[in-house]
């Protein structure tokens, strides 16, 4: 078995367009949530979104390119753009043949989708674009990382709502752990925040009208969010060999499905994917120094999630600290976990723990150190960042410092 | 068919019940009703009477519109068709 070690990393959303923009943005527990703006959104009654301000898609993509590329591509672009220019690789030869991309989306081109529905059904139209398809699958932007970087090994987009970058991840992390590639492109990216992407959420009432507050008592949902956060998983050998910065270790992987109900959680699905990724990286509960929660807002998963972690880590729970990075950027549904590694990287590296902010009041059932409002120094060298999707299934990673 | 007959029949459909066994004590849970079953039967009646009921599912027995058995709905259903009007 191969060692696993990150040596670029890159994002855009509602916090910032760059890794050390968002880093800031969370050491300072900054706000990234705020009022959408888009198209007929005074039809919502959920009107607070992580929405990417101030992108002007114009100025990094030209016209050719923008009419193949929906929000979510452009956002994950950017990202790998980041991510491999910090590796400082390029792909040639063997190396690109056997390197390949692994990303996570839920709904892909989503205002794609909106666009085109609106143009046809509501505007009357009976043409639409030749590009609409390729557009908007979900493994365009998986597709164009691989053309764009000349990844041509195994590629392909991993869809579990919002464990999708976790599973994405994970895939990767096996892939080359395993030999199977010695570098992997992965994360995920999403961009929702259209009328019809968050009417849909709007249907389901789980969303705040005011901002999400993870683990506080009085919390009364979730907030989406945009963007993405792409990687350069590499072996560690290889990564040696060509002198490369590594951020760290990504040191164990663990899926689970609660096979229970499509929309609740579970405590008994979310602590086996947890006590798996220990298990997968040979850890030591008191190793463990920092969670990136799932911490949705949400009543149901937070005090769900906090069970699932008291469970798992037994007294060891009431020493660990555990923050929900969604209070800032928002919950980017498919591209969530990629975002949210970024804090775990900054706890092994940086010795900082980004905070949960908008935290009011604690919760009886979410009795552990959420880190509430303020970043917290501390050094750790060992953290997880969990994610469980709708439909039950799990994806916790466990990282290293190195 | 008047605002109770028609709660009642909407409620039953979604508990997979005759509308005579739905009283005004029962409660959903009585009813076998769990949380997705209530955010759609709270869809059903928006859609039936043309309404929009404040609830948020993170806190069912939050806000201004009482859940807590089929009485209270039909008293809040009618409090809003009021309104309305």
């Amino acid at each position: 078995m191969k060692r696993v070690v990150i040596t670029g990393a890159g994002t855009i959303n509602a916090l910032g367009a760059s890794v050390p923009e968002t880093l800031a943005a969370m050491r300072e527990g900054r706000c990234g949530i705020g009022p959408l703006e888009f198209r007929d959104v005074e039809r919502l009654s959920i009107r607070i979104g992580g929405q990417v301000r101030g992108f002007d898609a114009q100025e990094h993509f030209n016209r050719q390119q923008l009419s193949l590329f929906d929000r979510f591509t452009q956002f994950t672009l950017i990202a790998a753009g980041e991510a491999i220019a910090q590796a400082g690789i390029e792909f040639s030869d063997e190396l690109a043949a056997r390197s390949g991309v692994v990303l996570g989306t839920a709904g892909g081109g989503v205002s794609t989708w909106d666009d085109n529905y609106r143009s046809v059904y509501e505007d009357g139209k009976n043409r639409v674009h030749p590009f609409v398809v390729p557009k908007l699958m979900n493994n365009a932007a998986t597709s164009h990382v691989s053309m764009e970087y000349n990844l041509r090994g195994p590629t392909f987009t991993v869809s579990t709502a919002c464990a999708s970058s976790n599973h994405a991840m994970g895939q990767a992390f096996c892939m080359v752990r395993s030999g199977m590639a010695p570098v992997m492109v992965t994360g995920g990216s999403e961009s929702m925040l259209c009328f019809g992407g968050v009417k849909a959420w709007e249907g389901l009432r789980v969303m705040s009208r005011d901002a999400c507050r993870p683990f506080s008592l009085g919390r009364n949902g979730m907030v989406q969010g945009e963007g993405a956060g792409v990687f350069v998983f590499e072996e560690y050998e290889h990564a040696r060999a060509r002198g490369a910065d590594i951020l760290c270790e990504v040191a164990g992987f663990s899926m689970s499905s609660d096979a229970a109900d499509i929309v609740m959680p579970s405590k008994q699905g979310a602590a086996r994917a947890i006590a798996g990724a220990l298990t997968d990286g040979r850890i030591s509960l008191d190793e463990v120094g920092y969670i990136n929660a799932h911490g949705t807002g949400t009543t149901a998963n937070d005090k769900t999630e906090c069970a699932a972690v008291a469970d798992v880590f037994g007294a060891h729970a009431d020493r660990l600290m555990i923050s929900s990075t969604k209070s800032m950027h928002g919950h980017l549904i498919g591209g969530t976990g990629a975002v949210e590694l970024l804090a775990c990287i900054m706890a092994l590296r940086d010795g900082v723990i980004a905070p949960t902010i908008g935290y009011e009041e604690p919760d009886p059932e979410c009795a552990l150190d959420v880190v509430p409002n303020v970043a917290r120094e501390a050094d750790v060298s060992v953290v997880l960042s969990n994610a469980f999707a709708f439909g039950g299934l799990n994806a916790v990673l466990a990282l290293r410092r190195i | 068919m008047n605002t109770r007959s028609k709660v009642i029949a909407i409620i039953a459909e979604q508990a997979i019940l005759e509308p005579k066994d739905v009283t005004d004590d029962s409660t959903l849970e009585s009813l076998g009703i769990d949380s997705l079953g209530l955010v759609e039967s709270i869809f059903a009646i928006e859609e039936a009477f043309d309404i929009s009921i404040p609830f948020n599912a993170n806190d069912p027995t939050g806000g201004d519109f009482d859940i807590s058995c089929v009485a209270s709905i039909i008293a809040g259903i009618e409090t809003l068709l009021s309104k309305q009007s």
